[in-house]
């Protein structure tokens, strides 16, 4: 779960680490207010729950109230795109304005789990900041781990000198090593994947400022952290992802023809692949999780039925475990009859009761074709959105 | 001959009383040969006493084993004790432990890992579909409907997708010694650079099959693995999400690095360079190692 700029500094904020002050902003009249309140320049930062945004004009600087406002106006209800976000952009609803700091000097840091490892890792360079990406792109010498224990525990001494290695003046050294420090706690004790800080500036008088924070949580830890889940914003979210969510399936909106209905993420990415290496174009991306009811698997279906962009379903399912055949060709059944649109509906399926879910298709009142295999199911399913 | 898991092993299932564990077990026993499929007990902590599909059911797996010798415990407990499950069956020194369950914290498989680092123990999973041993022992919640006993090793990222090979291999009369789902989850048990350690090792494989996906480091590893030294048996590799938008997490898919590894080109030129066959399809799989 992406939490936004703002909701990350929060939980920063709680284990001590240095942050700008800021406030967030719904309209140029507050954003004005807040950047008087804060005097001096201000930066002005849209809160997407995506990063890159340096990069692609969702950080500017104001250095009146005016400018605040200007900058307010013209990122409010705008979409942003950046090199993170869908290719489509997430709509500004609000805007964080935040002390604008002089730095010379910043840090990149971040904590993972290191998958080959499975421990928890400190992932540093001695520069950071919105190029940082590009950077570790061109030279990836410059990021350098420190691999933690599995309960985030590590020598302070042996990780003081990882930070004196990294370049870390000896001026700054105690400061970073204090963020260093909270951000591993923070990241235990919340169920983070990524916690990230870049830049973090190196001020003068030996201090560091976390200028920027991105916190990925556990979505999978949420039942052990309430005050966290709260946190979802799902009014961001597109409508049928987080309706096909809540029905035990896995659903990504795309831009295509053919409605994709398959179940485990392992054949939708196959099916997925299948399809665009024919020539089609998928309208979604569809994984049906094993615990589905043939209910919440028709909910699924109609959201393509609703979509009036796909001509053609495309119906891959391999049967097994509680997701038996029959049970797509029920829900099948059932989103037909809660739907007045019909599309084509190229039905394929193998595994567990495959043999009465073909005939249970097959009597259904709408145009079903019955591939034998997946690969002839593809190129049905490519001819029919292609005609 | 199988690997991993004998034709004969004797399994424990930890919630079994539950929903998921009545339903699957049920199912694999009656897949398995011999009168419980080799299913010998249960555990569910404080049910401990009762008998459940006539296996006895304990309150602790160190019980459970004592009583019963398991060569391999799987576990359909919930997620958030699914940890608390891997923790008392690595404890209990299990040699195969299997996870099914879903959606398992990452940090709580962190903590899991760190016991397995000092144990005997061989973890399939979390968020697997388990081993199977065609015609002999099921653990898991896979479908059994097209597999059948011969030479094929298959290790797999994903359960739909495998099922997909096996019944294409059975069609073309090719059966499988094992089928072991290594699990969707970041932070997992053995991965596949361990399973074809296990293959290579079986005298009753003859080949192997990878199914692979985006993000993640398996794939690199395998290609670590057979890079290092001949392996002696084709290996064929099946990847999908070959035109999943790169920032998009797709299912269990996975994110793509912040370090700039998984991407399917460099999983697939790594496994290229150690002798690895790619299969764009699980059609291809089969004239692959018909060839």
């Amino acid at each position: 779960m992406y939490l936004h700029e703002a909701q990350a500094k929060d939980i920063l904020a709680r284990y001590g680490i240095p942050l700008p002050e800021g406030m967030i902003a719904r309209s140029s009249d507050e954003a004005a207010a807040h950047a008087t309140a804060l005097g001096g320049a201000v930066a002005v930062k849209a809160l997407i729950h995506a990063g890159g945004r340096g990069l692609a004009g969702g950080v500017r600087f104001a250095q009146t109230p005016d400018e605040a406002a200007l900058c307010a106006d013209d990122m409010l209800g705008g979409t942003l795109v950046t090199a993170q976000t869908r290719r489509k952009g997430e709509t500004v609803h609000e805007i964080y304005i935040e002390q604008a700091l002089d730095f010379s000097r910043s840090l990149y840091l971040s904590l993972i789990v290191d998958q080959r490892r499975a421990v928890p890792t400190l992932i540093a360079a001695a520069e950071g900041g919105t190029a940082f990406e590009q950077n570790a792109m061109d030279a990836p010498a410059m990021v350098q781990k420190y691999p933690l224990g599995a309960d985030g525990g590590h020598n302070p001494a042996a990780l003081a000198a990882f930070l004196d290695m990294l370049g870390v003046p000896d001026s700054h050294s105690a400061a970073v090593l204090g963020v260093v420090e909270a951000m591993i706690a923070a990241f235990m004790e919340n169920d983070a994947t990524l916690i990230e800080i870049n830049p973090l500036a190196l001020v003068e008088g030996g201090g560091a400022v976390a200028i920027d924070a991105k916190i990925v949580l556990d979505g999978n830890s949420l039942f052990r952290h309430p005050a966290l889940a709260a946190l979802r914003d799902t009014a961001r979210s597109d409508e049928a992802e987080v309706l096909a969510q809540a029905n035990e399936i896995n659903f990504v909106r795309m831009d295509g023809e053919i409605g994709l209905v398959v179940n485990g993420a392992g054949l939708g990415l196959a099916t997925h692949d299948m399809v665009i290496e024919e020539g089609g174009r998928p309208a979604n991306f569809m994984d049906i999780r094993t615990m589905a009811t043939a209910e919440q698997i028709a909910t699924g279906i109609g959201l393509l039925l609703d979509d009036p962009k796909v001509r053609v379903l495309l119906i891959n399912v391999h049967g097994g475990g509680m997701t038996t055949c029959d049970r797509i060709s029920d829900a099948l059944a059932l989103a037909t009859e809660a739907h007045d649109r019909t599309v084509p509906v190229i039905f394929r399926v193998a595994g567990q009761n495959a043999a009465q879910a073909r005939e249970a298709a097959q009597a259904l009142p709408l145009p079903c074709t019955i591939p034998d295999d997946m690969t002839e199911a593809v190129r049905l399913a490519v001819s029919e959105a292609l005609q | 001959m199988t690997a991993l898991i004998s034709s004969d092993a004797r399994i424990l299932v930890q919630g079994l009383t539950g929903n998921a564990g009545t339903f699957y077990t049920r199912l694999a026993m009656a897949y398995g040969t011999g009168d419980t499929g080799g299913y010998v007990a249960g555990v569910t902590p404080g049910k401990g006493g009762i008998d459940h599909l006539g296996l006895p059911v304990f309150d602790t797996v160190r019980e459970a084993t004592q009583a019963t010798r398991p060569d391999a415990s799987v576990i359909m407990a919930p997620a958030p004790v699914a940890a608390d499950a891997m923790l008392e069956a690595i404890e209990a020194g299990i040699p195969t432990v299997v996870c099914v369950t879903e959606r398992v914290p990452v940090l709580d498989m962190v903590r899991v890992r760190d016991a397995l680092r000092d144990s005997d123990t061989a973890l399939v999973g979390p968020n697997s579909q388990g081993i199977l041993v065609p015609g002999a022992r099921k653990l898991g919640v896979m479908s059994t409907a097209d597999a059948i006993p011969g030479g094929i090793g298959i290790a797999a990222r994903s359960a739909s997708l495998t099922s997909e090979v096996v019944a294409r291999l059975s069609a073309a009369g090719l059966g499988q010694s094992t089928t072991i789902g290594i699990g969707g989850d970041p932070i997992h048990g053995i991965g596949f650079a361990h399973c074809l350690a296990l293959f290579r090792d079986d005298p009753g494989t003859e080949a192997v099959v990878l199914i692979g996906e985006l993000g993640g480091v398996e794939e690199e590893e395998a290609a670590d693995f057979l890079a290092a030294e001949p392996y002696g048996k084709p290996v064929i590799a099946l990847l999908v999400g070959r035109h999943a938008p790169e920032d998009r997490r797709m299912g269990h898919a996975g994110t793509v690095s912040v370090l700039g590894s998984g991407s399917i080109a460099q999983k697939t030129a790594l496994l290229e360079l150690a002798g690895v066959r790619m299969a764009a399809t699980p059609d291809d799989v089969v004239r692959a190692l018909a060839s």
